[in-house]
């Protein structure tokens, strides 16, 4: 311990700090804490000059560890890391008291909040003396990128995979691209023609040098980690996908990156028995309508309804169903249709049933005004019920505004369903390592900040596997996935952060808990050697291996039982 | 990592000018990264909490516009505003594929004096406290309810930190002197005060634009029913931000009048979806924010009562409307109807509203009432449409490609659009459209830089190999 | 009635039940009228019983609701139309019928006989007949021309216009109702007779510019007559720009707390909300004081569309008592208004209020009557005898 040397570091953070910490008394008892050799207080550590003190002193009073008393880790750690290592420091040797967060922000009394950030700084000191220089790892990185769905999500993702410059492997199950974009027929708010773009889009897919379209394919594993990740893929009779050797129904593709573009799955309306759906023929679904407008044919058989009702939120926001939230394109769909309706049959009575119009996209509520406008009825109203009337069926419920129960005959019904997760969620999530939240979709690595990404580094998600979405925000989601992805395979390399799980052989029992524990899958039983060992570049330093030892053989380097005791230890002294 | 020719460049450094400079700089491009103000980070880093998931914005933000301003191929330029981009050739890319073009611009950037140098400043702040228009003017950043000095940083945790001084209002900027010496050039210890800076041009070529200038909130006085201006009871959405944060003015504390208050009303579509005096369209992003403003006035006031008025309320994202129930379950009041008038009596004000469901008028007290106004383009969004080339909708935002299947890319080869400038957008929203811009901007310098040939048959090589 | 043809003509498809209509509208808070809920009777339903509805005859037609609507539909308008129907089928409340027959008969809403529509001149001195031809036409509009109480107005207006200069005149006893309240209360076959014939009366003298006394004949003849290059202006509106230009100025000292009630047809209906303040801030010695509720928020007096000839169906409330209430908080001992309909409304208030000794109604003229120290300004609180009440004649 007396051949560390410490250098502690105070920060002001202009008034931040300094208001309610005595950085000047912090930094004194910073230099009597053992292994400290020097100690200073600044205005703003972060700043050029700070960061210039600090590599200062590591050359000349021949530093080894850095204790920097400042903000939150989460803010300025990557900034000390690469002011040490510019000093020819490991980057592993910096260790942060968080005096402002922790401290400073939240505690009023000077006396005391100074005192806390003596017990933080002492803390930081013992673990400091205690760091050992850890290597990040470089591992190359495959070109290529495997794109899992062939829906406009996939579609979108692969075109810009290719068009960066490198192979995009593009699996779909069904027989042909385009998912759910197939059944529609008009674009909101321009109603432009789907199938027109659609097929521009799939023949600039297929006919980009860089693609491979395998049809009939599912993925039936991934393994590897971000840069190298190994991808079976099974394919179901002959495959249309070029440069493909059809004789063999399994391939292995190994890639950098792997996005998900699964989709959803339409609500099934049969699971709200009262609406009547499949068991009247005039009760369809809105994708029916889609698949029927685009057909040219309303399936009339030439007697033209005259009245025609559209209930929107068919099997979203509604708790019973087990579907809370919202399916974010219904509203527009509905509107759109009804629209489209209105042309094509100017004397109907069109009517839509709502409880909230969600018309939010560019264009949208001008959209919608322009559906009133047209003459189409907006009421605001809960239908519960659809039975038979004759030859008509009977929608009951309360029109809201009205406070009153209402009984409406009508010749159409189109039900507005909603997305859900697609049923092959759960295979796909167990095989990808993928969370979903609540709602059954796949979860993203943040709500905010990280809409693509996720827990599993070189993963990416695109479009409504994510959540329910519209085309343009699919397009958008899809080439922000390609982003994630095309980074690095540019960079041609990744690094790893060494703060990860390793395994003491000696100690190791094999018994395989660690594997079952880890969320990320980076422990594996070696068969050869009857240990664990971690993969580092799957590991993301959560420690639940380590927790769940029985051996202590697996320590969490940069956060060691040794440095977290000596830690605490220090807190309580 | 691997030094690449091209460059790119993003106007703007809210969270989607960020983002789009993040990932283009994380594969391996040159980005300059032009804003206007002194420090970056935008709207996002004004907001207090985010919704649904109520994570402290600025705690998210900071670490990206420190890893921005930090990044070895970003080239931060505050202070500064494009003047001229001319495009220098659109040559066909020999690799790109048939027809492809591969555009280049040259852009001249005006950077304004700071008057105080970047890396020599320590951002102490003992400048800002010697100034003599101390507390006399009126923060931008906290929407006017702080007072700061003409040396001054937006806000604590600004990147980069360094001090502004802001020339319209400077005594010695705009009157040519302050007392006998300049009070913050006697107080930095650090002399980074140099009042012969000035305005200096920067000439760039890039080969892709990212468009992410973000958007202006319309001034609720359109609505002079609601008695803005008028009454300090009544404030704006943002204010509210401001007022809510721990890093605000207040430090969190929200007091109207100086007291707590106890019935508190929420106004949606200030603005919004009303073609009569505001805008035609939804501004997409207030019905979250305002059941997040009802939720943080829950959290502080449990006794408070709180009414939010809607016409229709639009949860639409992943989890929204579980948010929404969440407050709803909170003891928030939803009515159905939009506020059409406030006035004083003895003393309180009323707020007058059909109650849309009952069918009958209401009128409801309020001692504070939050007005959630439209977000609409950028004053100067003309001037920006015009400086590129670029066309607007009749929104005013400019305009994509086609609103469905091309969101991010623009008429213009080269030149695409990330987050609000393009129409109203939530954080996620825009920053999944920022990374979309991203993705077609490296794709232009893929093929600038000429880039795709040889990755194309090394691809084909190494990437797949087939087993039996 | 069916319901269709009006939701087209109307435009109501634009309506989103967003309740700002009904919300503003200040006389949902004291009887039945719903006008959102209304509009969504319509949409919804075929057909629709419109005698149902007699609160469609306690709509002031202030014009708050077309104002907040945020889609553009025009509640007001489509109350109009409603009474319209009304109308037509001859089922309307007696008193609207007898306004409208003395409309027909004699020019003006209270059947008073027209040989008597010059009598506001009183002792004063003749005005020009504008049919000989002149520049600026003053429209002194029906209820100045009787009322004995609002015949200052004019008279004071006169007076200021020969002192500024104007080569004005008037049509005398063959100025006809301008049909604003005809038209407010469904006439619109009346209103379209009255726009012919004042049209032709008006384009006759050759006047450049056209003042009107009311607010009401304002907006009819600014708005819904097709006067070509004839400028309309309210009175306020050509008295502060006399004073701009130099034309007139006060030499009186007025020394009065003084605040401003914004009538609904200068305001809500024209955004005319700085001129009358103008006028009043000219005026030396005179201190300027607002109500809360001003300018696009003002309340509205309850005696516009045509409620000076329908007494609604809660006579009892009275919008103007609250206005007259406050009023009396901001401590201003006059109350000005620019409007005949809000003078009367507001003075009767102030009585039944019993405020007589704290509040005085004065029309904004009367004000620039005392501040030029005009002889006219001797009858002011000395009103001559009138009937009170919505049937009051006038």
């Amino acid at each position: 311990m007396s051949l560390s040397r410490v250098g502690v570091y105070v920060c002001h953070c202009g008034t931040n700090i300094a208001a309610n910490v005595d950085v000047a008394r912090l930094a004194e008892f910073a230099r009597s804490l053992p292994g400290a050799v020097l100690a200073r207080d600044y205005p703003y550590m972060c700043s050029d000059r700070g960061q210039a003190l600090i590599r200062e002193d590591v050359s000349e009073q021949a530093l080894d560890r850095v204790v920097v008393a400042a903000c939150s880790p989460r803010m300025h750690e990557p900034t000390f890391r690469d002011a040490v290592r510019q000093a020819g420091l490991n980057p592993y040797m910096v260790e942060m008291a968080n005096i402002r967060e922790q401290c400073a922000w939240v505690h009023d009394d000077r006396a005391r909040a100074t005192e806390k950030a003596t017990r933080l700084v002492a803390s930081a000191v013992a673990r400091a003396v205690l760091l050992e220089p850890l290597e990040e790892r470089q591992v190359d990185v495959e070109p290529g990128v495997v794109v899992i769905g062939g829906g406009i999500a996939g579609l979108a993702a692969t075109l810009t995979v290719a068009e960066a410059g490198y192979s995009a492997y593009l699996v779909e199950r069904s027989g042909s691209l385009g998912g759910r974009v197939r059944e529609l027929d008009r674009t909101y708010p321009t109603l432009d023609k789907v199938q027109v773009v659609l097929r521009e889009l799939v023949s600039r897919v297929a006919a980009h040098p860089n693609v491979t379209i395998l049809l009939r394919s599912s993925v039936t594993s991934v393994d590897g980690c971000v840069g190298d990740f190994t991808v079976e893929v099974k394919t179901r009779g002959a495959n249309l996908g070029e440069g493909v050797d059809a004789s063999r129904d399994s391939q292995t593709l190994v890639v950098g990156s792997v996005i998900v573009a699964t989709g959803f799955d339409p609500f099934d309306p049969r699971r709200k028995p009262e609406l009547g759906y499949g068991q009247y023929p005039s009760v369809i679904t809105t994708l029916e309508l889609e698949q029927r407008l685009a057909a040219g044919d309303l399936g009339d058989n030439g007697a033209a309804p005259r009245r025609v009702a559209f209930l929107q939120c068919v099997g979203s926001r509604d708790v019973q169903v087990g579907n809370p939230y919202c399916s974010r394109v219904c509203c527009m769909v509905v509107a759109k249709q009804a629209r489209q309706l209105r042309g094509l049959m100017p004397d109907a009575e069109i009517t839509v049933y709502y409880s909230d119009v969600r018309t939010f996209g560019k264009g949208a509520e001008e959209f919608y005004d322009e559906t009133r406008a047209q003459g189409v009825l907006y009421r605001r109203a809960s239908v519960s019920e659809i039975v038979r009337s004759q030859n008509r069926v009977r929608l009951v419920g309360e029109d809201t505004l009205l406070s009153r129960a209402i009984g409406v005959e009508v010749d159409l019904v189109v039900l507005a369903t909603g997305m859900e997760a697609g049923a092959d969620s759960a295979s796909l999530s167990a095989m990808l390592r993928l969370q979903r939240s609540p709602d059954g979709f796949f979860l993203e690595a943040h709500p905010k900040l990280r809409p693509v990404d996720t827990a599993t580094a070189g993963v990416y998600l695109a479009g409504c596997c994510q959540g329910p979405k519209g085309i343009a925000d699919t397009i958008a989601h899809a080439k922000a996935a390609a982003s994630s992805a095309l980074i690095p395979l540019l960079r041609g390399s990744v690094q790893a952060d060494a703060a990860t799980a390793i395994v003491n052989p000696a100690l190791c029992a094999n018994c395989g808990l660690c594997v079952e524990e880890c969320p990320y899958g980076a422990p594996a039983l070696d068969p050869f050697r009857g240990v664990a060992t971690v993969n580092a570049l799957l590991c993301q330093g959560c420690g639940a291996c380590a927790v769940v030892c029985p051996a202590k053989a697996i320590s969490l380097q940069h956060a060691t039982a040794c440095q977290v005791l000596a830690q605490v230890d220090a807190l309580m002294a | 990592m691997t030094e690449r020719r091209s460059a790119a460049l993003v106007i703007g450094a809210g969270i989607a000018g960020i983002q789009a400079a993040l990932d283009i700089a994380d594969a391996g491009f040159h980005v300059h990264l032009v804003e206007r103000e002194p420090a970056i980070g935008g709207r996002m880093a004004q907001l207090d909490k985010t919704f649904p998931t109520l994570d402290c914005s600025s705690c998210i933000l900071t670490p990206k516009m420190s890893a921005v301003a930090r990044h070895p191929n970003v080239d931060l330029l505050t202070l500064s505003e494009v003047v001229s981009v001319e495009t220098l050739k659109a040559s066909r890319c020999e690799a790109g594929g048939a027809g492809e073009i591969a555009p280049s611009f040259h852009v001249r950037v005006r950077r304004k004096p700071r008057y105080v140098k970047v890396g020599v400043c320590t951002g102490c702040g003992l400048c800002a406290d010697a100034c003599r228009m101390k507390g006399r003017v009126s923060s931008e950043f906290d929407e006017g309810i702080a007072r700061r000095s003409a040396i001054y940083v937006p806000f604590v945790q600004a990147v980069p930190l360094a001090y502004t001084i802001d020339e319209s209002s400077c005594l010695n900027l705009t009157r040519g002197s302050c007392g006998r010496s300049f009070a913050c050039a006697d107080a930095c210890d650090a002399g980074a005060i140099d009042f012969a800076e000035s305005e200096t041009v920067a000439d760039l070529e890039v080969n892709a634009i990212i468009v992410a200038t973000g958007f202006d909130l319309i001034d609720p006085r359109v609505k002079p029913e609601f008695g803005y201006g008028q009454y300090p009871e009544v404030m704006t959405g943002m204010e509210f931000e401001r007022l809510v944060s721990a890093s605000g003015p207040t430090a969190g504390k929200l007091l109207v009048n100086g007291r707590e208050p106890s019935d508190v009303v929420f106004i949606k579509c200030v603005g919004s979806r009303d073609p009569h005096s505001g805008v035609p369209y939804c501004s997409r992003v207030c019905c979250m924010y305002t059941a997040k403003h009802a939720h943080l006035v829950r959290d502080r006031f449990p006794d408070a009562r709180i009414t939010v008025f809607y016409t229709d309320v639009r949860a639409f994202g992943k989890g929204y409307e579980e948010f929404y129930d969440r407050v709803r379950g909170e003891g928030v009041m939803y009515r159905r109807g939009e506020p059409s008038e406030i006035y004083r009596h003895n003393g309180k004000l009323l707020v007058l509203a059909e109650d849309t469901l009952l069918g009958r008028p209401v009128e409801v007290e309020a001692d504070l009432v939050v007005l959630a106004t439209a977000a609409v383009p950028r004053a100067d969004a003309p001037t920006v449409a015009a400086l590129l080339g670029l066309d607007r909708s009749a929104d005013g935002f400019l305009r994509e490609a086609d609103p469905a299947f091309r969101p991010v890319e623009t008429a213009l080869p080269g030149v695409f659009l990330a987050g609000c400038c393009q129409g109203p957008k939530d954080i996620p929203d825009s920053v999944a459209q920022a990374k979309a811009a991203a993705a077609s901007a490296i794709v232009a310098m893929v093929r600038a830089s000429g880039m795709v040939r040889g990755r194309r048959s090394s691809g084909a090589q190494v990437g797949r190999r087939t087993e039996s | 009635m069916r319901t269709q043809p009006l939701v087209e003509q109307m435009e109501l498809m634009g309506c989103i039940q967003c309740g700002r209509c009904t919300g503003g509208c200040p006389l949902a808070r004291k009887t039945a009228l719903n006008i959102r809920s209304l509009i969504y009777d319509m949409l919804v339903a075929p057909e629709m019983d419109v005698h149902a509805h007699q609160e469609l005859w306690d709509c002031t037609c202030c014009f708050t609701c077309v104002e907040r609507c945020p889609k553009d539909v025009r509640p007001a308008e489509l109350i109009i139309a409603l009474r319209g129907e009304m109308v037509e089928s001859g089922r309307i409340p007696e008193t609207v019928g007898a306004a409208l027959m003395g409309v027909f008969r004699q020019g003006n809403p209270s059947g008073i006989a027209r040989e008597d529509r010059s009598a506001w001149v009183g002792d004063g001195p003749q005005p020009k007949a504008a049919q000989e031809g002149c520049e600026l036409l003053y429209f002194v509009g029906c209820s100045p021309s009787y009322d004995p109480r609002l015949q200052t107005v004019p008279r004071t207006l006169a007076r200021v216009f020969s002192q500024a200069g104007t080569d004005f005149g008037t049509l005398g006893t063959e100025e006809n109702c301008c049909g604003s309240e005809v038209q407010r209360m469904g006439e619109a076959g009346l209103f379209e007779m009255l726009v012919e014939e004042n049209g032709e009366l008006i384009r006759r003298t050759g006047a450049s510019r056209l003042v009107t006394t009311s607010p009401h004949c304002y907006t009819a003849l600014k708005n819904e007559y097709a006067l070509g290059k004839v400028e309309v202006l309210h009175y306020t509106q050509l008295l502060a720009d006399l004073l701009a230009h130099g034309q007139l100025a006060f030499d009186r000292e007025v020394p009065r707390i003084v605040t401003y009630h914004d009538p609904c047809f200068l305001g809500k209906h024209n955004q005319i909300y700085e001129e009358p303040r103008a006028v009043l801030n000219a005026i030396p010695g005179l201190q300027l004081v607002e109500m809360d509720r001003n300018r696009e928020r003002s309340l509205c007096c309850e005696g516009g569309g045509g409620r000076m000839w329908a007494e609604g169906t809660n006579p009892e409330e009275r919008l103007s008592a609250q206005r007259v209430e406050e009023a009396a908080a901001t401590g201003a001992d006059v109350l000005a208004v620019a409007c005949p309909f809000c003078l009367l409304t507001l003075e009767d208030a102030v009585k039944v209020a019993g405020l007589e000794d704290q509040l005085r109604v004065m029309d904004v003229a009367e004000l620039v009557a005392d501040a030029l120290d005009l002889p006219v300004t001797n009858q002011i609180g000395a009103p001559l005898a009138r009937s009170t009440g919505p049937e009051r004649e006038c």
